[in-house]
């Protein structure tokens, strides 16, 4: 369980008040209109930003700890891959930051890069790959670390439909575990709908409790009904 | 490859200094006397070949900065000699105490009589301008100041020959001077520090004449048998610049300081300096001046302000010439 | 650490120079007319070269030519020419017997003189006109194409839509720039300022220090100085200065403006005559050394392995500095980046000595306090290449180095330096450059056995050579351009590839 307690943030005029629980082994997706805060919460979460309050991960609280501390892996917009290091490179990151790596780590990577699909691929740069591919390499480090909160800052926003709905398979089918909790920032309903057990909704200066995604979608809030422009 | 790093680090930062068995005498002169091509390295060969030392020149700048270095070490200092001052500098550097007396004198063949006991002179020159034989040359101040020729000087407040110039009018023309200067002022294409870029200008062709020695146009006759040059003799006499060295009181080898000192005056020194230094030597050596010498231009009067006048009035003398060419 | 050291020597060594002063007075008439001087130049000069800079830069940022890379790069090469070197070279162009008056005399005009305020701006200008044209050329490159393409198409006036308002952000800032390089001028007025209403600032602490040996007014008229460019700096601050350092200046924008007959002449004039003035000094400088090349003494070996020594290990401690300096970022760089400018290299080398001297014999640590001096005066400019590179990469992967958990020495390594070759090669190259170039301390601290390339010249040049001084010339020219080749060119080889 991923407590936000009482977290108060605010930067001029914007402020955004959470006070809301993810539970494991669901995929909770924040929905939105742009500038509402989507984003700022999962930074809170990962500790690039500092707010007031706590954020608790299995009762502990994590807000003092560093973002490599934390139980957490997060994935960017872009910005995901070093560009000057090889596919092999940056996936190993994941196990040693120095890269220097010991006897049977590469052949873990070797097998994670398999299993996302990459084989073979790990000696070249990310310049030479797809974007999907370069999408699946920079998941493929994200399952190394192996973390138990994993957050999506809209990682796949560059993709085509077919590409995107093919990563939030992936997504679905390899990183979530009962034990892990899965937050994933979206602009556009229908993923939330596809890709998510649980939508929670941020507008407004505050974060929702997430409610199941489909009785969200049948039955939407005045806010949510706003954000889609389906209100009359 | 040890070898080459070892030489590339000796080469680098640290300086090898020889270990000294035998007692090492330091002496500071300006840069041109131990370069390559100065008097400094053969007379360093013939000073340790009657001493049994290792003499140690160390290049500090050009004569004032010298004084300047010394005063920033103070008694601290590792100089056992300082040599290259001249006479407008050893009043203010008898001043510091630094110095002490060496006793040493010789029959010296300068154009003035010379009873300081501290300085011991090694060799002097006439300051004149330098100019190609193909131009007019005017015969004295006031003419060169009526006419359109163009010199370069030097700034009479980081170079001796810049000093020299400034004491000469002064010494000729006393209260006069300031308007001599504004005279010569739309004749002076610039002023530089020092001599080297005074003299590169010149060579360039950027100026008619430069302020240099009357014994410049022997280097270009000797070294490079070329006499198109030669120095403007003016009426009113020329200044001379007298050089110096003097033994620093805080030396720890004070014998083999006088002993330096007492060797300047002999011919292993002097014969060296006319075609290095290209100054007159203190003491003619035995064989004469080297051929080339005798068309060097002669002056009728030689002018020299005692070093108590020359420190008195530089000050003033100085203030009078910015005053002239800061119009 | 790094800061401290900074500090330690400008304005540590300040005070050890007032320290060892025996009282300060106030300052006098001559005093206060260099300080006139100084500025009165230093406002000509920057004037000067970003109004000359503006055509070329325009020209540049909108015509396709051969050659036009190369002409950029050659743009570099005053920048970091040795000052004496290229005063020999304007000399020969535009002193009394250069090739500018021979043609006007042939022409029957009278020859024309270039010292005083008007040979020193003239040098200033030869010296920042490339710098100002790249920090222009820059703000050209940096409107997106597509505004362009909206003015165009709106039928709208490109140079008051675009061009005004990109000149009117980075004029100031460019103009502050030279301003404050200027303000410290030292080898250009000395021999191109004609007589002593001509004297600097610098000029003047030169004369206390070596002449007059008054080293309280020295520190005073030092402090003077610091204090006139930490106001520039404070006003540069507030304008914000644009980088002029980078490189990436290769590319060119599509335009739709500027095609007719007229423009297209007045743009080939503009790079002609810049090209000119650039070019023309250098290729005399090399033409003078070739005849002098013969001349040089054997002495010009040694000379160099320890100028390429003293460069070398400038280089290491500039980058190494910069480096660390951009991982503290904020304060630290502003102050690294500035107060080396302010500082008047003369009152640091004679502080560090005043300090060192009690100890050891400074003669023996010549080569490394000069390379220590070299390494903080190329310092500011390491840091404006650096610094803004450094800050791109951790905006761009500082989130994702934080969760992996990439720090210290590890992250740099890893994340940044990969990233920052170009630039880092580009400073290094600068710095390596400045240093070759520089006479710097050296001639304070050394002892005849321990000349640098610089310092043999300045001897050469004392000692009737002129021309195996011009000989020394060519290759300090070549050493120093080659020194920024090699590196500039070892850090664009492609990482990402």
């Amino acid at each position: 369980m991923l407590m936000l307690e009482n977290l108060n943030v605010r930067q001029g005029d914007f402020h955004l008040t959470a006070n809301v629980g993810f539970a494991a082994g669901q995929i909770t997706a924040l929905i939105g209109p742009s500038g509402a805060g989507k984003s700022t919460i999962l930074s809170v979460i990962a500790g690039f930003y500092q707010a007031e309050g706590q954020v608790l991960w299995r009762g502990e609280p994590i807000t003092d700890l560093r973002p490599d501390q934390r139980p957490v892996s997060i994935l960017f917009q872009d910005n995901n891959l070093f560009p000057h290091l090889t596919v092999s490179q940056n996936v190993g990151l994941a196990l040693r930051a120095s890269l220097r790596l010991t006897r049977d780590e590469p052949r873990r990577v070797d097998e994670m890069l398999a299993s996302v699909g990459l084989s073979g691929m790990g000696a070249r740069k990310p310049a030479a790959l797809s974007g999907g591919q370069q999408s699946r390499a920079a998941l493929a480090r994200l399952l190394l670390q192996d973390r138990p909160v994993i957050l999506l800052d809209e990682p796949f926003a560059a993709l085509g439909p077919g590409l995107k709905q093919e990563m939030l398979t992936l997504v679905r089918e390899r990183a979530l575990t009962d034990n892990r909790v899965v937050l994933m920032v979206t602009h556009d309903p229908q993923d939330a709908l596809v890709a998510a057990d649980q939508i929670a909704l941020v507008d407004e200066g505050q974060l929702f409790a997430p409610l199941p995604a489909r009785e969200v979608m049948d039955n939407p809030p005045d806010v949510l009904q706003r954000y889609l422009g389906t209100s009359s | 490859m040890k070898t080459t790093l070892t030489h590339v680090a000796g080469l680098c930062f640290v300086a090898t200094g020889a270990i000294a068995e035998t007692s090492t005498l330091t002496i500071y002169t300006y840069d041109g006397f131990n370069s390559e091509w100065g008097p400094g390295p053969q007379i360093e060969a013939n000073f340790e070949a009657e001493c049994a030392c290792d003499l140690e020149f160390v290049a500090a700048g050009d004569g004032a900065a010298v004084l300047s270095r010394l005063k920033l070490e103070g008694a601290n200092t590792d100089a056992d000699i300082v040599l290259g001052l001249d006479t407008n500098l050893t009043a203010d550097a008898a001043a510091t105490g630094l110095f002490a007396a060496s006793g040493v004198t010789a029959a010296y063949d300068l154009p003035i009589e010379w009873s300081d006991d501290t300085f011991v002179p090694f060799d002097w020159g006439y300051f004149a301008f330098v100019a190609g034989k193909d131009v007019e040359a005017p015969t004295n101040f006031r003419e060169l100041a009526a006419s359109d020729l163009k010199i370069v000087i030097q700034d009479p407040r980081s170079s001796t020959p810049g000093l020299g110039l400034v004491l000469w009018i002064e010494a000729a023309y006393g209260d006069e001077a300031g308007s001599i200067w504004a005279d010569l002022a739309d004749n002076i294409v610039t002023v530089t520090p020092g001599w080297s870029e005074a003299y590169g200008l010149f060579l360039e062709g950027e100026a008619d004449a430069v302020l240099s020695y009357t014994t410049s146009p022997a280097y270009h006759l000797i070294a490079e048998g070329d006499d198109s040059k030669t120095s403007w003799a003016f009426e009113e006499g020329h200044y001379m610049q007298v050089e110096v060295a003097a033994k620093v009181a805080s030396t720890d080898v004070p014998e083999l300081a006088d002993a330096f000192l007492a060797f300047m005056t002999t011919e292993g020194f002097q014969s060296v300096i006319p075609t290095t230094n290209w100054m007159y030597p203190a003491v003619t050596p035995a064989v004469g001046l080297p051929e080339g010498f005798e068309t060097l231009v002669t002056p009728s009067t030689a002018l020299l302000l005692s070093s108590e006048d020359a420190a008195a009035k530089s000050g003033p003398a100085i203030d009078a010439w910015r005053a002239a060419l800061a119009q | 650490m790094v800061i401290a050291l900074v500090l330690v020597l400008t304005l540590g060594t300040l005070l050890a120079v007032l320290w060892r002063a025996e009282g300060v007075g106030g300052l006098g008439r001559a005093e206060w007319a260099a300080i006139r001087f100084t500025v009165l130049q230093a406002i000509l000069s920057a004037a000067a070269s970003v109004v000359l800079a503006i055509p070329v830069a325009r020209a540049l940022s909108r015509r396709r030519f051969r050659g036009r890379s190369v002409l950029i790069t050659l743009l570099g090469a005053p920048f970091i020419l040795p000052v004496i070197v290229a005063v020999m070279g304007l000399l020969a162009v535009f002193g009394r017997n250069g090739l500018l008056n021979d043609a006007i005399s042939m022409a029957g005009g009278d020859r024309i003189s270039i010292y005083g305020l008007g040979g020193v701006v003239l040098a200033h200008v030869f010296f920042n006109l490339p710098l100002a044209v790249r920090m222009i050329l820059q703000g050209w490159i940096a409107i997106p194409a597509e505004r362009f393409r909206l003015v165009v198409s709106l039928g709208a006036s490109v140079s008051a839509m675009l061009e005004r308002p990109m000149l009117r952000a980075v004029l100031p800032g460019a103009f502050m720039a030279i301003f404050l390089i200027c303000l410290t001028s030292f080898a250009v007025a000395l021999v191109l300022g004609g007589g002593p209403k001509a004297t600097t600032v610098e000029l003047a602490i030169y004369q206390a220090v070596r002449f007059d040996f008054d080293l309280g007014r020295a520190a005073l008229l030092a402090a003077v100085q610091f204090g006139l460019s930490i106001i520039a700096a404070l006003a540069a601050w507030f304008i914000t200065v644009p980088e002029g350092f980078g490189a990436g200046l290769d590319r060119v924008l599509p335009r739709w403006d500027g095609a007719s007959l007229w423009e297209r002449s007045c743009d080939a004039l503009a790079i002609a005559l810049a090209a000119a003035f650039l070019i023309l000094p250098l290729s005399m400088v090399v033409i003078k050394g070739m005849i002098g090349l013969s001349d040089l003494p054997a002495s010009v070996w040694p000379a160099i392995a320890r100028s390429v020594s003293v460069a070398a290990v400038s280089t290491a401690l500039t980058i190494t500095a910069a480096v660390l300096l951009s991982m503290r970022g904020g304060r630290a760089v502003g102050v690294a980046s500035a107060l080396p400018l302010a500082a008047s290299s003369l009152v640091v080398g004679t502080g560090l000595f005043v300090v060192v001297q009690p100890m050891f014999n400074p003669g023996k640590l010549a080569l490394l306090v000069t390379a220590l001096m070299n390494a903080l005066m190329a310092l500011p400019f390491a840091l404006r290449v650096i610094a803004p590179a450094f800050e791109r990469v951790e905006a761009d992967y500082g989130r994702l180095a934080d969760s992996i958990g990439l720090k210290g020495w590890a992250r740099v390594r890893i994340s940044v330096l990969p990233r920052i070759r170009k630039p880092l090669g580009f400073a290094a190259g600068l710095a390596a450059a400045l240093s070759m170039g520089d006479l710097g301390v050296i001639a304070l601290f050394a002892t005849s056995d321990q000349q640098t390339l610089p310092l043999l010249m300045y001897q050469l040049m004392g000692s009737y050579r002129t021309d195996a001084a011009s000989g020394a010339a060519l290759v300090l020219l070549s050493l120093s351009l080659c020194a920024f080749w090699i590196f500039d060119r070892g850090g664009r080889a492609d990482a990402d590839a």
